[in-house]
């Protein structure tokens, strides 16, 4: 299994928001155990999803230049539950960053409904002790997970160069959802 | 520009919101560390609320100062020396030494840290 708790970003906005897709799938083992006969997305994991897309969010702020890692999380509420077959959206919004850290106000949505509430806390580890202490699984970014973001780079431009020759070759609108460009 | 004791209750709300206790547990000496069961990676969280709750700008090492005692001269048997508490005096200028000085113990460096002291940096920042 990787450890990858995103599926897709719709929307990033460097410094500012971001909004990732989670689908539930009976494919993942951990919802046959949670719970048998009645498979419910944990919501460790959810605070999880929640997380990938906050310290994405915030270590790009930066550069990828500092270690982010997931430090405190000072509220977390629910008010539902996801089952195998649901999407949640997570919409991230950076509310602090200073050099020590960085604030997210993090939602889950079901179906257009908040399902979690969730305040998450994440530090800058200085480079020198982040290697002595922490390997590179425990960084909240992986190479891995960082993929998702280059994923969806490489979509967005796919949709601009698609939307730039369908406009050179006909004045009517695109048609279909639009989403923000991540940075390039 | 607020009252002391208005400073006070929102000094009291922020700990609430960041440490997760009890309102009344928050008296004006608590201690962060001890009574309120404050860990490091909690006063930057602290910093961040008490920022955006009163407003102002919270430089770095300035309301919990890093490195406080460095110098081989600053400490003897386990206490400040008069060098360290000139030190100490200089960089934590919003906490109550009077008791601390009586007995300098580095361990007990960690009780300056007390919710009184929040109220009195607060107070500074706002008048400022």
């Amino acid at each position: 299994m990787r450890w990858i708790w995103i599926d897709k970003f719709l929307e990033f906005r460097s410094g500012k928001f971001a909004r990732a897709i989670k689908n539930l799938t009976l494919a993942e083992e951990h919802l046959h155990d949670h719970y048998p006969g009645y498979p419910v997305m944990p919501a460790s994991l959810i605070i999880e999803g929640l997380a990938q897309t906050g310290g994405i969010l915030v270590g790009e702020a930066g550069g990828f230049v500092e270690k982010v890692v997931l430090a405190k999380i000072p509220r977390a509420e629910f008010f539902g539950v996801a089952c195998a077959g649901d999407q949640l959206v997570y919409e991230v919004t950076l509310t602090d960053l200073r050099a020590e850290g960085a604030v997210v106000e993090a939602k889950a949505f079901l179906e257009g409904e908040l399902l979690a509430d969730v305040e998450i806390f994440f530090a800058h580890l200085d480079n020198s002790r982040a290697n002595q202490i922490f390997g590179p699984k425990n960084f909240v970014f992986t190479q891995q997970l960082l993929g998702v973001l280059d994923l969806a780079k490489a979509q967005s431009r796919a949709k601009e160069a698609e939307a730039l020759a369908v406009s050179s070759t006909s004045p009517a609108p695109v048609n279909g959802q639009s989403h923000e460009a991540p940075p390039s | 520009m607020p009252t002391h004791d208005e400073i006070y209750q929102k000094v009291q709300a922020t700990l609430v919101d960041a440490l997760g206790v009890d309102e009344e547990d928050v008296t004006k000496d608590a201690t962060l560390q001890g009574d309120l069961g404050a860990e490091s990676i909690d006063f930057l969280d602290i910093v961040f609320r008490l920022e955006r709750n009163f407003g102002i700008k919270i430089p770095r090492g300035e309301l919990f100062p890093e490195n406080v005692v460095t110098d081989p001269d600053m400490i003897k048997d386990g206490k400040l020396t008069a060098k360290g508490l000139d030190e100490l005096k200089a960089r934590m200028p919003y906490a109550d030494l009077g008791e601390f000085a009586a007995n300098p113990d580095v361990e007990r460096i960690g009780d300056l840290y007390t919710v009184d002291m929040l109220v009195q940096y607060v107070s500074s920042k706002l008048a400022a």
